[in-house]
């Protein structure tokens, strides 16, 4: 890595931001390069006068008492307001429909109807919150859950300018030895441009706990990482296409073969993505 | 969910972040008086979104509110604090043009660090505050400030630097004591 280089990424280390694999080159730079190193030097520093300083304001005491006081208030409207509601649904409520015996009993009865439609859609509304309030109550996310999102958080930052491609290549006799000597196994490594997926090179980023191969494909303007490493012995390959989800915009697909874990990841559409990985296990 | 559940879980989940939303507020504000109010307000409005709330990261959710609740009130009160556009050109320079001591930087007493963030245009500002005093991650910020993950690094290293040429200004002039 060279000086601009590290000036560029200094600052993601510096906040511990910047994966393994770049840390690591910049700490090797900043042992042979002094003004690299005073450069960081200057940001420690900087911070240390800022965070030393006392310049974090604390909310006072009276904030928290007035804004507990607040919040009751606003929290008994609320409650007034979703028992009046409920006044307003109880059978006794509606209106009886009596047969119209004079204009004004007439105009009545309109009325009455039109309050217990509202009254009914409101009900409605209202079973609604209540039932999506007991089906989303928001779960703990499963490890599987978790990694789906170090997979997009992995494929936002490799994003960031320079983080792409440790190795850009689209030939596949370029990408897979790279890897050699770089991690303890030998990720497949195939070019799928003559099917609108250029193979653009190869990354090593840190996922599920250890090292492992970033594969970078492209598709028109859109970027898509794949990521491999081997699967535990007890792995099976998971049985039929893999899943898709969708986490903060981006498409993610997983699946096991041969004892290899895969992670595609894209903002290209679920569609476009599905034909990917489908001609990807195809070879 | 009964009525009282909404204010007890509330209380529990997003009370204890009421420092963090009173300092954001009170740097993007640079007024305490304004502070308490935005802060109350924001509240407020947390308060009635609750529901919303999916879990998860419930300080970088306050502090979400109280951002965009400071910002429409810059839009009401104090337009001229977003439209300090900064010229990237003029002020941007290559690290050749200020490269202060480190030893001097340490030096810095609270006053003149004070003065220097608060002088830092509102987005390099907030952008600091939330790394350096509220220790939020790349991606925290990125949801509090809606901007995109490589812009919050990008940000961070352009307030720096001015926070440090502002320093290095200010702590020159001082006279000697």
């Amino acid at each position: 890595m060279n000086c601009r280089e590290t000036q560029e990424l200094l600052h993601a280390y510096f906040d511990g931001e910047l994966d393994l694999v770049h840390s690591l080159e910049i700490e090797r730079h900043m042992d042979e390069c002094p003004n690299c190193m005073t450069a960081y030097q200057r940001q420690q520093s900087l911070r240390s006068a800022v965070r030393g300083s006392s310049l974090y304001f604390k909310a006072p005491a009276t904030l928290e008492s007035r804004l507990r006081d607040r919040l009751r208030e606003v929290h008994a409207a609320e409650t007034d307001r979703v028992q009046r509601l409920e006044r307003t649904l109880s059978p006794r409520a509606i209106p009886s429909q009596a047969p119209a015996r004079t204009d004004l009993g007439s105009s009545w009865n309109r009325w009455g109807l039109r309050w217990s439609l509202i009254g009914a859609a409101a009900g409605f509304g209202l079973a609604a919150i209540v039932i999506s309030m007991l089906v989303l109550k928001p779960a703990r996310p499963t490890p599987e859950q978790l990694l789906a999102q170090d997979v997009v958080a992995n494929h936002i930052r490799s994003l960031m300018p320079n983080h792409l491609t440790d190795v850009a290549s689209s030939d596949q006799h370029n990408v897979k030895p790279w890897f050699n000597g770089k991690l303890d196994f030998s990720p497949p490594v195939v070019d799928l441009a003559p099917e609108g997926f250029p193979l653009l090179g190869g990354r090593l980023d840190y996922l599920a706990g250890r090292p492992v191969a970033a594969l970078v494909y492209g598709r028109r303007k859109h970027l898509i990482n794949v990521f491999v490493w081997p699967s535990g012995e007890s792995a099976h390959d998971s049985a039929g296409p893999p899943k898709i989800t969708t986490i903060q915009g981006y498409n993610v697909l997983h699946w096991t073969r041969s004892g290899t874990t895969y992670w595609a990841v894209s903002d290209v559409n679920s569609k476009e993505l599905g034909e990917f990985v489908r001609l990807l296990q195809a070879r | 969910m009964g009525g009282q559940d909404k204010l007890a879980q509330f209380e529990q989940a997003v009370l204890p972040h009421l420092d963090a939303a009173y300092n954001l507020a009170r740097w993007l504000t640079r007024q305490s008086d304004d502070a308490e109010d935005l802060a109350q307000e924001a509240y407020v409005r947390a308060f009635e979104a609750f529901d919303g709330f999916r879990g998860g990261d419930a300080r970088a959710w306050i502090l979400t509110i109280v951002r965009h609740t400071c910002y429409t009130w810059f839009k009401r009160n104090r337009s001229q604090e977003l439209e300090t556009s900064f010229d990237e050109e003029v002020h941007s320079s290559t690290s050749a043009d200020s490269t202060p001591e480190a030893a001097l930087l340490a030096d810095a007493d609270r006053e003149t660090l004070m003065r220097a963030l608060e002088e830092l245009p509102v987005e390099f500002r907030e952008a600091l505050i939330l790394r350096e005093l509220e220790g939020l991650s790349y991606k925290e910020i990125a949801e509090v400030a809606g901007i995109p993950l490589g812009t919050v690094m990008s940000r961070l290293a352009r307030a720096r630097k001015l926070l440090e040429r502002s320093l290095t200004g200010r702590i020159s002039k001082e006279p000697e004591r």
